[in-house]
């Protein structure tokens, strides 16, 4: 197998690494960079539990390769919460409306929802419940992540 | 019943859950994110082919492969005693030759043949595609209808026999009963075959130690049953295996028994002394983890001329695959089947067969298709009679002074509310509104439905040896924190939150000093964790009568230290408290300090410390009730049915945590409804699965559910705290009432609605037909 050199940040983090071409972001976050939040649900690009941030863009990481990653900017669900431990608006609303019970899809459905609300970008409720429409839960019945889509949107700002 | 000695403060409450924190910064602990030194991962080797024999075995280039440190089959593991147990560890009189890996036929497609174990995930897989297998193939058994002929046999050892069956007693008066009946109704349900999908597909990582000791950490329902389970399984000494489960991305079932890659893995590692991670992929999941639910239920249901039911007479048939985790034919189902409804007569014969298809699991409600039967074939009675199918129920079901009722099948019904749950419902549909707003659709060509069911549940199954008892170790620790190990256990169910906020509730501290330990077989006692809808009432119940023993004892310190009685102390978020007496108020953490470092202060003879712990034997059965309401539109042209409302009024007893709860009802009604309108796993003629990606195995998404709308009564049982249980009842409710919303849109349609599921292309077809298009 080939190997590569990439070097990419990873939640803030500067990280260089040789990886195979084969090996997947997801595989990488989880295997190189710690990031074992980052959850491989299906691997084939449908669940998105794998979902992180890549320069501003929601992404499966089980669809990209590592090596595409060069010289990019990755987020995780473990880089979003203030060094003091505060959740990140997203988190807050989810723990908030219990969106959430076994916790594995949760860690993409933060970031898809962190994607849309960057920088205080106020979608509306249906533009949120459309983009978690690509997100598969089997504990919940969505009904918590409707209600912090709901708040999260700009429905009621 | 216990009545709580304080106004309760946090049972009752809407209370953030203790997990989010570390599930919401990616921080939990599944088995996958465990890594320990030298670790080494499996890859499984399986049959592309569902019935032959293996004629020739070659894993010479595999073993070849650099990276790949063992390639073993079936007879690589003899050297180890492995026996597998039933589900709940109930023995069978005749299971199939069952073996961790094909031993000589392969029976299903995904039967594992060998386990590749490699330096990487990558390698091993690359040294699974390098073995060589050829097989004799034969053609399978892989329908229900196919199995039913006992045509071929699935494990030959057994001979052309029935899994399992079990029946009423010949009743000579049955016949009569139905031939006087004014009204009789028949009618045949079919549920399809369904896959639990956990978020978190199947994994384990076992870790062979020097001592002797094997540290197992393994995606399950229980760290103690799959404690017990490996130790029974290897013989091994019970001591010697350390089970630990910290995070777990769901289970419904499929997880309540450790089975063939499972075993394989620790197996693996046991032979080469290293530690073997298997993580399963979700092709593996969809194909080789064991299924549920391919069942059909042919009911006859007698009424007298009011519309009273005079008996029902049933005839059920299962699919459970080659190697099911319990082989029976469902006699929960059997017993069930009168519900919360005065059925004074019944009959049944069921009847559970092998087939070349994975085995069955258990699956949230496994005995769900008395309530989907009984309360589709209501439906079909009330349209027949020409009767409210409301009022057909109204007539029939159980109220308060009924109770306790026996039902004719054996169990008693007490502390159940199905008709105050059913009006409750009602009153929040307004149904008369609804009426006429379907009405007037009809008229523009618009399909609305509005279906009712109504259900009691089984919860706790303490009847069952291995559920029996939960225990609970409460310690107040010398800072006057309070530590809980449990032998409940979370997969999403929260019960590090919900026992918490009994124990603080019973002892009379904040819910934030108190945590709750339950992933590790080493710490506490046995228990079945999750299964059977069970923890509240026994993990509850044992949390506070620990807590109660504790709290005894905490008096006792503080009677004897403040020169007051017992019966005048009270603990009130964490202070002690003397009746009377403000200025002896003292920390419950100098009492805890008292107890464990100055021992010659407590009373006399008096053990030191603080800690108690408490084995509870909750009630065999308790039951949780439900009345659920689905209105729904089916698309004349596409056949597309789109949720409008979903009521969903239950009483579970005391809701220890509403949000906890309401997320157990949601999560179970939405499985319900993804078996109603699209889940299915298939099998072509050759039995090759065809649902085996997420892709082809739908389950709903956000777009397909509707916000659900909850009514909550609460009536108590008699057990310790007066909970009830919720965990599977949104699954076995789920189904009826959304089948019962269909079948009330179409019924201009003249058609039946009981062949699941109802996907488009099928209801476009029933409406197709009736029309004559």
């Amino acid at each position: 197998m080939s190997e590569h050199r990439i070097e990419l940040k990873v939640d803030g983090q500067p990280v260089v690494k040789t990886v195979e071409a084969r090996t997947t972001l997801g595989d990488f976050l989880r295997d190189e960079c710690g990031r074992t939040g980052v959850h491989l649900g299906c691997e084939h690009g449908v669940c998105g539990a794998c979902t992180v941030i890549v320069d501003g863009k929601a992404v499966r990481s089980c669809l990209m390769l590592a090596v595409q990653a060069n010289g990019v900017e990755v987020t995780t669900a473990q880089g979003l919460a203030a060094a003091d431990g505060t959740l990140s608006p997203v988190q807050q609303a989810m723990q908030d409306e219990h969106a959430l019970q076994c916790g594995f899809c949760t860690p993409g459905v933060v970031m898809t929802l962190t994607a849309l609300t960057a920088g205080g970008a106020r979608p509306t409720e249906a533009e949120l419940r459309g983009a978690m429409s690509g997100h598969l839960c089997r504990c919940t019945g969505y009904q918590g992540i409707i209600r912090a889509a709901r708040k999260l949107s700009g429905a009621n700002a | 019943m216990t009545e709580l000695t304080h106004a309760a403060r946090f049972v009752g409450q809407r209370i953030a859950r203790k997990e989010d924190r570390r599930l919401l910064t990616g921080n939990g602990s599944y088995t996958d994110d465990v890594v320990v030194a030298g670790m080494l991962f499996a890859a499984f080797v399986r049959s592309p082919i569902a019935r032959g024999k293996i004629t020739r075995f070659d894993a010479e280039a595999a073993r070849a492969l650099p990276g790949v440190h063992a390639v073993y089959a079936a007879d690589d593991l003899r050297t180890l005693d492995i026996k597998f147990l039933q589900l709940y560890s109930s023995p069978t009189a005749t299971p199939p030759h069952l073996w961790p890996l094909a031993d000589g036929r392969v029976v299903y497609v995904g039967d594992p043949i060998a386990i590749v174990v490699a330096d990487s995930r990558a390698i091993a897989e690359d040294g699974a595609g390098l073995v060589e297998v050829d097989y004799e193939s034969e053609d399978p058994v892989v329908t229900l209808d196919q199995a039913k002929t006992l045509a071929k046999a699935v494990h030959p050892e057994l001979g052309a026999k029935l899994a399992d069956e079990t029946s009423t007693p010949d009743d000579p008066g049955m016949a009569e009963v139905f031939a006087k009946a004014a009204h009789v109704v028949t009618g045949t349900i079919r549920h399809q075959r369904q896959a639990h999908c956990p978020m978190e597909a199947r994994g384990v990582l076992a870790q062979p130690k020097g001592s002797g000791e094997l540290t197992v950490w393994v995606s399950c329902q229980s760290p103690h049953m799959a404690a017990r389970y490996l130790s029974m399984a290897f013989s091994l000494p019970a001591h010697s295996i350390r089970v630990i489960s910290k995070d777990v991305g769901g289970a419904f079932g499929l997880k309540v028994q450790l089975w063939r890659e499972e075993v394989s893995a620790v197996a693996a590692a046991l032979l080469l002394g290293k530690p073997v991670k298997w993580i399963e992929d979700r092709l593996e999941n969809l194909i080789s983890a064991n299924q549920a639910r391919e069942q059909e239920m042919t009911v006859k249901l007698a009424f007298d001329a009011d519309a009273r039911l005079l008996a029902a007479d049933l005839e059920y048939h299962s699919n459970i695959g080659a190697f099911p985790h319990g082989i029976g034919a469902n006699a929960l189902g059997m017993m069930m089947f009168p519900g919360p409804y005065k059925l004074p007569r019944i009959a049944f014969k069921a009847k559970a067969y092998y087939s070349n298809t994975v085995g069955e699991a258990a699956y949230r409600g496994p005995w769900m298709i008395e309530s989907l039967a009984r309360e589709t074939m209501l439906d079909v009675a009330a349209r027949q009679i020409g009767i409210d199918p409301l009022e057909l129920r109204r007539r029939n079901l159980i109220t308060k002074a009924d109770q306790p009722f026996n039902m004719v099948t054996g169990p008693v019904l007490n502390w159940v509310t199905p008709t105050e749950t059913l009006d409750l419902a009602v009153q929040k549909i307004d149904v008369a509104a609804f009426r006429k707003e379907q009405a007037a659709a009809r008229a523009e060509g618009r399909y609305l439905g509005l279906g009712f069911a109504v259900y009691v549940e089984p919860t706790t199954m303490a009847m069952i040896g291995v559920l029996a008892t939960e225990v609970a170790q409460v310690q107040v620790e010398p800072t006057g924190k309070i530590t809980a190990v449990l032998s409940t256990h979370s997969q999403g169910h929260g019960t590090e939150t919900t026992m918490a906020q009994v124990i603080a509730d019973s002892l009379g501290v904040p819910f934030d000093d108190v945590t709750v330990l339950e992933d590790d077989s080493s710490r506490g006692g046995f228990g079945a964790g999750a299964g059977g809808s069970r923890q509240a009432v026994a993990g509850g119940g044992a949390a506070m009568k620990a807590t109660a023993i504790l709290k005894d004892k905490i008096k006792a310190i503080a009677a004897h230290l403040l020169n007051a009685s017992p019966e005048t102390v009270e603990i009130e978020n964490g202070m002690v408290k003397v009746a009377g007496a403000a200025e002896m108020t003292t920390p419950l953490a100098q009492i805890a300090a008292t107890a464990y470092f100055e021992t010659e202060r407590l009373p006399p003879g008096m053990e030191p410390g603080l800690s108690a712990q408490y084995r509870y034997r909750p009630p065999p059965i308790v039951f949780s009730n439900a009345s659920h309401a689905c209105i729904c539109e089916v698309d004349r042209d596409t056949g597309v049915v789109k949720i409008l409302r979903w009521v969903a009024s239950e009483d579970c007893g005391v809701m220890i945590n509403p949000a906890v709860v309401e997320g157990q009802i949601a999560g179970g009604v939405v499985q319900g409804i993804g078996g109603v309108m699209m889940e299915e796993i298939h099998y072509d003629e050759m039995g090759n699965p065809t649902a085996a990606t997420f892709k082809d195995y739908l389950i709903p998404t956000i777009s397909d559910v509707p916000e659900i709308e909850y009514c909550h009564l609460i009536t108590p049982a008699d057990n310790e705290g007066g909970y009830k249980g919720v965990g599977e009842g949104g699954a076995i409710i789920g189904p009826p009432t959304m089948v019962n919303a269909v079948a009330d849109a179409l019924a201009p349609f003249g058609v039946r609605c009981l062949d699941l599921p109802l996907t488009p292309p099928k209801l476009l077809a029933l409406m197709d037909a009736a029309e004559g298009v």
